[in-house]
């Protein structure tokens, strides 16, 4: 058994700087985790704790039902993908992927034949001699894949292993991962910035933010079941819509309208919150038929932007209303200007992505009739960002 | 095309202009030694009559009687020792300078430069007294210490550029691998900071074998005596005859196992050794 367990462990650089903040997480045996979060979360830092590359300044690390807190990387039997590889250019590929078995003292003929069994896995066989420098991206990627899996070991750490490659490439290895972690079945923590790796890799998912755990979930219970705002934004693509909103006797008051507070929420909340709207919650009110008449609500909206991608249909459009606050948001604002360098949140207005059916005619500059599925709204506490209700 | 064309006579000219003025007092030393006695103030760059008296002279009489071979054996010893020594030294602590953070860190890189500013003939009155107190004066320990002195900064500073080029992470790969740090240095590191290595070691090879200053010192006798030291106390044929010829000779004898070392180490001095470790 190699489960990986966490409790309360917490890294405190020389500096003082609180990287990792006590994280307490449970990585089943076998299981694809996935540590998910904007850059400078604390997730590498995490993964590299569990590595023995940095030490742990307080709390418990077990691999197994072993304590490993202070044991050498050599001892604790796992394998590390990093993010640039780390290949050791002054070895062939063959000798690159039997290091690890020739520093354990395996025979050659062993190590000989199980790097060419991993190398049949990988597709790298016509290149066991080559060395790394003479290699594509992908193929160096594969190599360093190649030398987590010859050893077979207790657990596999990748660090960010596919952000190198280029878009096309991504998507390939995506796949080819996911393939072979599920044939090995190696417990594997996996640390990506990137939602879309997190959402179709994972068998669960570890939001992270500032060091601090967010959320630990599967796919699905994260992008239904937010914990809170910055959850929330994060994942999905794009991502969650945001507005103002104002609770009171069970009705929520929208910027586009008035709806039914979803369930659980108690009376005594009423006042100012923070609703969230996905994407596809939105549709063009002239496709959905009778569904408008049973639930949601239909408003008018000026529209500032389409976006046709031929199975999907993206309307950019902006609500009316005192900007949305909160600490969370603004720490994903910050993090999409640095990616696209335009400002999703401009003073005083929402902006709102809908994703609608390809089929719609809707112009841009135009205005339009649309309509949001309000039983699919979420309800976030105005001050902690904290999920109030909402969601499915 | 034009221009290009221009760019490249220009850089030839100068170039040449380089070479030439680099190479031609070498081109003199090497007519000299091929000048017999009486020929050798006669001005001409081109020998009329080439003689290798000069060199047969300085081989004359074996290790016992020859004033160069015993001082040759004790230059490539001294240096050679120096080399290994001071190379392992420095790439230990240039390792642990590139690598890990430590008290003090600051002042040995300032001390390695402090020393290496120093003036050495500063030190050679003390060094004088304490050897000949300490019973190493005139032996090859005497002439090694002062060498791994001042070649040590040297190889420090060389060394920690070359091991803070080469990426953290192949180490910690290598540690993951389930390499102890020992085994980590030695198989992925030493490797590949080879060029470096090997840059220091002729840097600290050429340092001591040129040496002057601490072999006229601090030796009395052939028994440590090298032979930049060694040529001054050649004599001529005659108590009347300069010696200019065999120094000559000497001088160009010297030269060649530096040519050959550096010839040697230069083919391992492959550039873009650590090409595909990491991508980016």
């Amino acid at each position: 058994m190699s489960e990986i367990t966490l409790d309360g462990v917490t890294k405190v650089f020389a500096d003082g700087f609180e990287a990792v903040k006590e994280m307490s997480l449970e990585v089943g045996d076998g299981e694809f985790m996935i540590l998910v979060g904007p850059s400078g979360c604390g997730k590498s830092t995490a993964l590299r704790m569990i590595a023995g590359l940095e030490d742990i300044s307080s709390g418990e690390l077990r691999i197994g039902d072993e304590v490993v807190n202070d044991r050498a990387p050599k001892d604790r039997d796992i394998a590390m993908v990093f993010q640039n590889y780390a290949l050791y250019p002054h070895m062939t590929v063959r000798e690159n992927m039997g290091f690890a078995l020739k520093l354990a003292g395996v025979d050659r003929a062993e190590i000989d034949s199980k790097v060419e069994e991993a190398a049949k896995t990988l597709d790298l066989t016509q290149h066991l001699d080559r060395r790394p420098a003479n290699l594509s991206g992908g193929q160096r990627q594969r190599v360093a894949m190649g030398r987590a899996i010859v050893r077979d070991p207790k657990a596999f750490l990748m660090d960010e292993p596919l952000s190198n490659l280029d878009a096309k490439l991504r998507v390939q290895m995506r796949t080819e991962v996911a393939r072979l972690q599920s044939r090995l079945e190696t417990t594997t923590v996996y640390v990506t910035h990137d939602q879309v790796e997190a959402m179709t890799l994972g068998d669960r998912v570890a939001v992270m933010r500032a060091g601090a755990l967010q959320q630990v979930g599967t796919p699905a219970e994260l992008y239904e079941q937010p914990v809170n705002l910055f959850v929330a934004g994060f994942i999905g693509s794009p991502a969650m819509n945001f507005m103002p909103a104002e609770l009171s006797g069970g009705k929520v008051k929208l910027p586009i309208g008035e709806a039914d507070a979803p369930e659980g929420v108690g009376g005594g909340r009423d006042g100012e919150v923070i609703a969230g709207l996905r994407p596809e919650s939105f549709e063009d009110a002239e496709m959905v038929g009778d569904l408008r008449n049973e639930r949601g609500v239909v408003f008018d909206a000026e529209i500032d932007l389409v976006e046709s991608l031929g199975s999907d249909l993206y309307a950019y459009f902006h609500v009316e209303s005192g900007a949305v606050e909160s600490e969370q948001l603004a720490e994903l604002v910050e993090e999409r200007l640095e990616e696209t360098g335009v400002p999703e949140v401009r003073e005083g207005q929402e902006q709102i992505v809908a994703r609608l059916d390809p089929a719609s005619g809707i112009k841009r500059g135009e205005r339009a009739e649309l309509w949001a599925d309000t039983s699919k709204l979420h309800l976030f506490d105005a001050e902690s960002g904290e999920r109030l209700a909402g969601g499915s | 095309m034009e221009r290009g064309g221009r760019e490249y006579a220009l850089w030839s000219i100068g170039i040449a202009v380089v070479l030439i003025f680099a190479l031609i007092p070498v081109l003199w030393l090497i007519s000299i030694s091929l000048k017999p006695p009486e020929a050798i103030t006669d001005g001409r760059f081109i020998p009329s009559e080439v003689s290798f008296d000069n060199y047969k002279s300085l081989f004359e009489g074996g290790v016992e009687d020859s004033p160069f071979i015993k001082p040759l054996i004790n230059s490539i010893l001294i240096a050679l020792t120096t080399t290994v020594i001071s190379i392992v030294l420095a790439s230990f602590a240039a390792y642990a300078i590139a690598r890990l953070e430590f008290p003090g860190k600051r002042v040995i890189l300032a001390g390695a430069l402090a020393i290496a500013m120093f003036p050495p003939i500063s030190t050679i009155g003390p060094l004088f007294d304490m050897w000949r107190a300490l019973g190493i004066y005139d032996t090859y320990l005497g002439l090694i210490i002062p060498y791994l002195t001042f070649s040590l900064p040297l190889a420090i500073y060389a060394l920690t550029a070359f091991f803070r080029e080469i990426p953290w992470e192949l180490e910690q790969a290598a540690q993951v691998d389930g390499a102890t740090p020992f085994q980590a240095f030695r198989k992925v590191i030493v490797p590949l900071a080879a060029p470096g290595v090997f840059t220091a070691a002729i840097l600290v090879f050429i340092f001591a074998w040129n040496d002057f200053l601490f072999a006229i010192s601090l030796t009395s006798s052939d028994a440590s005596r090298t032979v930049p030291a060694a040529l001054a106390f050649f004599t001529g044929e005659s108590s009347f005859t300069e010696p200019t010829g065999s120094i000559a000779a000497a001088a160009v004898v010297v030269t060649v196992p530096i040519i050959v070392f550096v010839l040697f180490f230069q083919r391992r001095i492959v550039s873009g050794l650590t090409a595909g470790a990491v991508k980016g």
